[in-house]
């Protein structure tokens, strides 16, 4: 029960920093690093939803970079056609993301392991080329938006405005949203899946079924860290999509903590966080960052949310046990 | 009305003949055995019937309703519980937890994504008093991983039954058990065969007489031998069946 307290705590902790960041670092001349707050910030949505599917559904996808590229492409082309309610595009960048994860889900969900890998790869790759060959919204080059969404009018979502708060209350809302999701019967039967999908179809769920829910979700949200992508860097383009960055995610989840309460959002902004530190040591900052990963893959079994938050070996029971115990 | 019926079942892993003509049938309120030495098919069976497997032809009927296309995973719903002959739990889950999806399956929809399912009371509740009928409410809170295989096994059959099955498989639920496990859980059997149907594997005849109605004997995917207990002892078929096999 300690370990849920102190996770929660780590969790307020960070948010009443990120809460506070856009009043403090002004006073210390520091604006730019709120930016970097919104990379990192954006980046943590997306790793959500990415650990939705792999901490919780052990889907490893390798193409979820496309959902947010996705949501960033259909907001900018709902944009550059005059609609410039950020509700209306929101609505529209979830039910094309929603549609699209219905139908490769449906699709890959049928393999599974590295297949499903695969699957999502080619899926991912898809998505990046078919970007590439819009040529009326920029095809290669991406599409730089002139006007930005704005919500009735008000411009309290974008730069100017306050998109920082704006991301920081979705992030809030995604994080809390996803920690009941895994924690509701939804979330229960979608972890017997993972651990064993043979017996929960013959307790009696469509292993496939709560699988496709949850991807589509998954899609779902990533789809809105595009739109809330596309807000804060004005503008879209086809490597939102790009593979390495569905690797990225990958590498966040994973070296965050699968799984986890904070896990996702600790590996996002330790990810930002390093390559702006390293990157403006030196150039080549990523002769740094490999070796630094493969440091962490070794020693930090279980991701940082690990390492910050030990998990204290759970009491054993001290029933007798049987000498069949490892018999089979 | 039977509980189960299978008619004709055949299965064929390529050119291997592993169900051959297969039927039998399950009265309400009665244990059918299910005898054979090693790969003799029996777990291959269970699994046609379960759904795991899916048979080349022929027919599975359940309390009338003919399930032989559905999936795994509607069979179940349909009221089919079973355990496995090597023992399948969820190990992260707590003995609770494992118990309370298995209420979960059948009461209301699992598509329900706000709410922490831990603190459902009715699925608690359920849960606890299938734990409580196999003696195993104290361990509720541990996780199944750290369970003893006996412990584990009966976990199993708990899952089994938290889905309130109209019939039970039950693969070889002794494999593994020591004296004066298995004797507890042929008592809870033996309590639990009038209320729920059940087609048992098993190899340990002591289980096979105080609690099966019917024993068939399944050699080569073929049954050679089907009747009372006292006359498949003595049945020729069944006897050469026996004869040379080490298991027992």
């Amino acid at each position: 029960m300690i370990r849920v307290d102190r996770s929660f705590l780590l969790m307020a902790l960070i948010f009443a920093l990120l809460l506070a960041a856009p009043f403090v670092l002004p006073l210390v001349g520091q604006t730019y690093l709120l930016s970097l707050l919104i990379k990192a910030m954006l980046l943590a949505i997306a790793a959500i939803s990415l650990d939705l599917l792999i901490g919780q559904g052990g889907m490893i996808s390798l193409g979820h970079a496309a959902f947010v590229a996705i949501g960033a492409y259909t907001a900018a082309i709902g944009l550059e056609s005059g609609i410039e309610n950020i509700l209306v595009l929101l609505l529209l960048a979830l039910l094309v993301s929603g549609l699209f994860a219905l139908i490769t889900g449906a699709l890959a969900l049928r393999t599974s392991g590295v297949y499903f890998l695969m699957i999502t790869l080619a899926f991912g790759q898809m998505t990046y080329f078919t970007l590439t060959s819009l040529a009326p919204y920029g095809g290669d080059d991406g599409l730089t938006l002139w006007s930005m969404a704005t919500l009735f009018g008000s411009d309290v979502v974008q730069s100017g405005g306050h998109l920082y708060l704006v991301v920081l209350l979705t992030l809030l809302l995604v994080w809390w949203g996803v920690h009941r999701l895994g924690e509701s019967r939804f979330g229960r039967v979608l972890r017997a899946a993972r651990d064993n999908p043979e017996r929960t179809e013959i307790i009696g769920f469509s292993v496939f079924r709560y699988r496709l829910t949850a991807y589509v979700i998954a899609g779902m949200i990533a789809a809105v860290s595009g739109l809330l992508t596309m807000q804060h860097a004005e503008f879209v383009s086809p490597a939102l999509a790009a593979w390495q960055r569905s690797g990225d995610l990958l590498v966040v989840v994973v070296l965050g903590g699968l799984g986890t309460r904070s896990g996702a959002l600790l590996g996002a902004f330790f990810l930002v966080i390093v390559e702006e530190v390293l990157g403006s040591f030196i150039h080549e900052w990523r002769l740094i960052y490999g070796p630094l990963l493969v440091l962490l893959a070794l020693h930090a079994k279980g991701g940082l949310s690990h390492l910050l938050l030990p998990v204290t070996a759970p009491a054993r029971t001290d029933a007798p046990r049987t000498s069949e115990d490892h018999a089979s | 009305m039977n509980a189960l019926e299978i008619r004709n079942l055949n299965k064929y892993f390529g050119a291997l003949h592993v169900s051959r003509n297969i039927s039998l049938s399950v009265p309400e309120g009665q244990c059918h055995a299910l005898i054979g030495p090693n790969g003799a098919g029996k777990t291959t069976l269970i699994h046609q019937i379960s759904g795991v497997l899916h048979a080349d032809s022929g027919e599975v009927v359940l309390a009338g309703q003919d399930i032989t296309t559905r999936k795994t995973w509607q069979r179940a719903q349909a009221g089919l519980g079973r355990t496995f002959q090597l023992t399948s739990v969820l190990p992260s889950f707590s003995v609770l937890e494992n118990v309370a999806l298995a209420v979960q399956a059948r009461s209301g929809s699992s598509f329900r994504f706000f709410r922490p399912a831990a603190q459902e009371k009715d699925l608690n509740e359920a849960a606890i008093e299938t734990l409580e009928r196999l003696n195993m409410a104290d361990r509720a809170h541990v996780p199944a991983d750290d369970l003893s295989h006996g412990e584990r096994r009966l976990l199993e059959l708990a899952i089994a039954l938290a889905g309130a099955p109209g019939f039970l498989l039950l693969d070889e639920p002794m494999a593994g058990l020591g004296r004066v496990e298995s004797a507890m859980l042929i008592d809870i059997l033996a309590d639990l065969r009038r209320s729920i149907p059940m087609l048992l594997v098993e190899h340990d005849m002591d289980a096979i007489f105080q609690l099966a109605d019917t024993v068939s004997v399944l050699v080569d995917g073929q049954i050679v031998a089907q009747g009372a207990p006292e006359d498949v002892r003595n049945d020729p078929a069944a006897k050469a069946a026996y004869l040379g096999d080490t298991g027992q």
